[in-house]
């Protein structure tokens, strides 16, 4: 290996206007796509009002009263699948740091400012899921209604609209509890806060002490992100189809956040060399970054076809509810089957060979099509259960991932602006600019 | 070129040669068998005659014998079977994954905890076929053409997957193993002065000369191996999970096992490597080939898929409540209170709270608490898999099914059975089998060396051993 040559460490990434211009394209067709897909809702005549009206929730109640279908619901659930995407995100960036410090990696030392430019993205995500909590909490949530918990009217009455079921689950199933999960971000915005400071401590002061002290933070961060990211994935996502639940589902959408957050870090890693930056990262690092996306959509497959054979083979009906909404339905069967394609057989496929990983090219398809693939794995846990038969696909959904896009790719790029791109004391950085595999 | 940052520990310490290396893993393969080895021998043989008789008494008078009833129809057969199972992945995470992870502390343990792997697959093999009952029938599982009309595998059911997962399993690891056997069974071949041990190690070497062109070969199939080995530890103990998780069973159906499971197992593994390499670098003196860093590692998985473990017994316990479904939320509480509240709380004294003494470092690099622990860990995961089979099968849906399970001497001989099957075979690897992988080492020993990398011991309090300070000297006077 050519290890003496010499690679400029203290290079500061520069958010450059063409970079910019090419981020408010993104978000201004984003908003156009998004005006179209408002506009043909609203005023798309009221087909969809007519199913909602016919549709009877299959519990027994009727679901928000029987009104009509709006718009304004499905950008609700819209709104919901790119905040928790997002989230996820953007908290696997803070993870990967964590990660590689807690194991001694060595390879990633020389691109870990790129995933750690992730974190200060958190509390936005935080803000913004409470927000949308308070407004569309009723349209998300069955469970945030207070008629389900009452067994009597007020007049003595029994009241119809009572569940046993989820009344049952009313010491997890309140808003003060989805307030601590939302909380959980801001935990993981403190962590990362932490870990950033004593990494951009490390560049001034070299040493080994600041690497340890990481190392600590990061094995706090990580015991604390293995509780918090199950119960959030059950009070974000599980928690909508509301009678429904899976041991697994944790683990499952946690699987899906971390491809997506993998590809990610990749995409933005092969975007700052293709404006010249980070040099030292050459094949060999790619190379590692390809077989964990690799990996993590084979595990991800794993997860998903546990969870889908053992409810499909022991055929409870309260278990196969969930299945046969999404496996069943016209509406949704798309989206099951193009969520298996695009997570598993296209990265398999795609990533099989030692050349496929290290090719520039390959990596951006294969990940933009993994990113792709957990956005309509996401789309498919929230939108059955949110919309019912009242679920779509079209410029609304396509106009709003561009508007999060655009925002996050222009907070990231700010971010990395922040702090050198590389972390030039780091103890195992001479080990990854000398990684050959 | 290879760099290796500075916070890294050495993975051989005490200054030791190329030459060295072979030296002491190969002498213990030639000097005769000691008092020690002799007596641990005689002991696995007499457990596995033991034991034995009591199987034989079984295969003749049926599996009546044991304490199983008409509701708890598996109990200890079936739990033996897991455990050891389980025991055996460490060996192939060791050996594949590790590798894919290029952890390179692998080298000095992975030969014996892949020998350990496959007496284990043994082990957990011959449960398999003495629960069947008819044990000499236990060839109907393959699907082969026969004379009995209709009767043909019934390819829908879990069991028949684990027939196919667990015999992949072994022959894949079984070669796996045997393929990085050959390089040292050369050098012992090269090495041996008597007329049977050239003979012999000869024919174990099938002929290796160690050109270059074999080293490659040697190489490539190693890829290969490990590319199989991956999905193999996955799948294993995931099928092994199918068995119950397929079920309608409350306690048994529950999405989460197959990940859970496939963690326990290493969990249960990496305890057992601990149990048996402390030992052997005990007695063999290989205190510089598994150093305290080795340990450590190892402790570090326990505690790392040890938590994974206990975070899915509390997953399983919330989702049974939050189910909201009666039977769910019964057999849960039933575990932890019933009339196998003991059990219950041994795994979970023994699997959750006493492995996370690991986080403090005293206690991870303490020889005497590692090995306590690890066979804590074993006990452990045996009720673990005790807890999950008996307590969900002895409460049927109907209260005049409710039975209570207990052993009789017949559950525990044939469990002592397998321990005997188990140590006869490992005393016997340990003794005529190289149990480092002398080449494997001998290709980390340079980022070890001191002279390339000053002795960087910061994990052991000890004084850096004599041979590595001299190196140290030299190197200071010469950059003087």
């Amino acid at each position: 290996m050519k290890s003496d040559v010499q690679y400029n460490l203290d290079e500061r990434y520069v958010f450059s206007d063409k970079a910019k211009k090419n981020v408010f394209i993104v978000l201004i067709l984003g908003i156009i796509f998004f005006a179209i897909g408002v506009a043909m809702l609203a005023f798309g005549g009221d087909h969809s009002a007519a199913h909602a009206l016919a549709y009877g929730d299959p519990t027994g109640h009727v679901g928000e009263g029987g009104h009509g279908f709006s718009w304004v619901t499905r950008l609700k659930s819209d709104l919901w699948i790119n905040t928790v995407f997002f989230t996820g995100i953007t908290m696997i960036g803070v993870f990967f740091v964590a990660i590689q410090s807690a194991a001694h990696v060595g390879w990633s030392a020389a691109l870990k400012r790129v995933p750690e430019a992730f974190g200060s993205y958190l509390p936005v995500l935080g803000v913004v899921m409470l927000a949308i909590f308070l407004w569309a909490g009723h349209d998300l949530f069955h469970w945030t209604h207070s008629y389900l918990y009452n067994e009597t009217l007020e007049n003595g009455q029994p009241n119809p609209q009572y569940d046993e079921i989820i009344a049952g689950k009313a010491g997890f199933l309140n808003p003060t509890f989805f307030i601590v999960t939302v909380c959980f971000i801001f935990v993981w915005f403190a962590f990362w806060f932490f870990i950033r400071k004593n990494s951009l401590a490390e560049d001034l002061e070299g040493g080994t002490e600041r690497f340890w002290k990481i190392k600590t933070l990061s094995t706090l961060f990580i015991i604390f992100l293995a509780i918090s990211s199950s119960i959030a994935a059950w009070m974000w996502v599980m928690s909508i189809d509301t009678h429904w639940f899976s041991t697994m589902f944790g683990w499952y959408m946690f699987a899906s956040w971390h491809v997506s957050g993998l590809a990610t870090i990749t995409l933005t890693v092969l975007f700052l060399q293709d404006q010249g930056y980070l040099k030292m990262i050459n094949e060999n690092h790619l190379h590692d970054l390809g077989k964990f996306i690799f990996a993590f959509s084979i595990f991800w497959t794993y997860v998903w076809f546990a969870q889908f054979l053992l409810i499909y083979y022991a055929n409870i009906p309260e278990e196969t509810a969930y299945f046969i909404d999404r496996f069943q339905n016209d509406l949704y069967k798309k989206a099951f089957f193009l969520n298996i394609f695009l997570n598993f057989i296209f990265p398999f496929l795609g990533l099989m060979t030692r050349d496929a990983k290290r090719k520039t090219i390959i990596l951006k398809i294969v990940c933009f099509g993994v990113l792709a693939g957990h956005w309509i794995d996401f789309y498919q846990m929230i939108t059955p259960g949110v919309l019912k038969e009242n679920g779509g696909f079209g410029f609304m959904e396509i106009g709003l991932l561009m508007i999060y896009i655009g925002v996050f790719v222009l907070w990231i790029g700010n971010a990395l602006t922040k702090a050198p791109l590389v972390a030039k004391n780091h103890p195992m950085l001479q080990e990854s600019l000398n990684h050959h595999i | 070129m290879q760099v290796v940052s500075q916070v890294r520990e050495p993975l051989i310490t005490g200054g030791k040669t190329i030459r060295d290396i072979t030296e002491d893993i190969s002498s213990r393969v030639e000097e005769s068998p000691s008092a020690a080895w002799l007596g641990g021998f005689a002991f696995s043989l007499l457990m596995f005659i033991a034991g034995g008789i009591y199987l034989g008494d079984l295969l003749w008078s049926g599996i009546g014998r044991w304490g199983l009833n008409k509701s708890v129809e598996w109990a200890w057969d079936i739990t033996n079977f897991v455990w050891w199972v389980g025991i055996g992945h460490a060996g192939t995470l060791i050996s594949a994954v590790l590798l894919l992870f290029r952890q390179k502390w692998r080298t000095s343990i992975n030969r014996a905890a892949e020998a350990m792997t496959i007496f284990a697959v043994f082990c957990a093999g011959s449960f398999i076929l003495m629960h069947v009952g008819r044990t000499w029938l236990a060839y109907w599982c393959l699907p082969l053409p026969n004379t009995y009309g209709s009767l043909w595998v019934n390819f829908n059911s879990p069991l028949i997957w684990d027939v196919f997962a667990i015999s992949t399993y072994l022959s894949v690891s079984l070669v796996f193993w045997y393929i990085g056997l050959i390089p040292d069974f050369g050098t012992i071949r090269d090495r041996a002065t008597g007329k049977i041990g050239r003979l012999m190690y000869g024919m174990l070497s099938f002929g290796w000369d160690g050109a270059a062109k074999t080293w490659m070969h040697y190489e490539a199939v190693s890829l290969i191996l490990a590319g199989m080995s991956t999905p193999l530890v996955l799948s294993v103990h995931t099928i092994v999970s199918f068995d119950f998780a397929t079920s309608v069973i409350p306690g048994w159906h529950t999405t989460i096992f197959p990940p859970y499971f496939v963690a326990g197992a290493i969990f249960s593994g990496f305890a057992m490597v601990l149990t048996l390499m402390l030992v052997i670098r005990k007695v063999y003196r290989l205190e510089d080939y598994v150093t305290m860093e080795h340990i450590e590692m190892m402790n570090i998985i326990i505690i790392v898929t040890g938590s994974i473990v206990g975070i899915a017994y509390t997953t399983e316990f919330f989702v049974a409540w939050y189910s909201g479904v009666e039977y769910e939320q019964y057999a849960f509480v039933n575990r932890a209170t019933g009339p196998y509240w003991w059990a219950y709380w041994s795994m979970m004294t023994c699997n959750v709270i006493s492995p996370q003494l690991f986080w403090i470092k005293k206690v991870r690099t303490s020889i005497l608490a590692t090995f306590v622990l690890s066979i804590i860990v074993n006990i452990g995961m045996w009720f673990e898999r005790f807890v999950i089979i008996v307590t969900s099968l002895h409460r049927d849906y109907l209260p005049s099914s409710w039975v209570y399970f207990s052993p009789t001497i017949y559950d525990v001989m044939c469990y002592i059975f397998s321990f005997g099957l188990f140590f006869t075979f490992f005393f016997l690897f340990a003794k005529y089998f190289p149990v480092v992988n002398m080449a494997e080492v001998k290709a980390v020993w340079k980022e070890s060396n001191p002279r390339v990398y000053r002795a960087r011991r910061t994990v052991s309090e000890d004084e850096i051993p004599a041979a590595d300070k001299k190196a140290i000297e030299k190197d200071l006077v010469h950059a003087h």
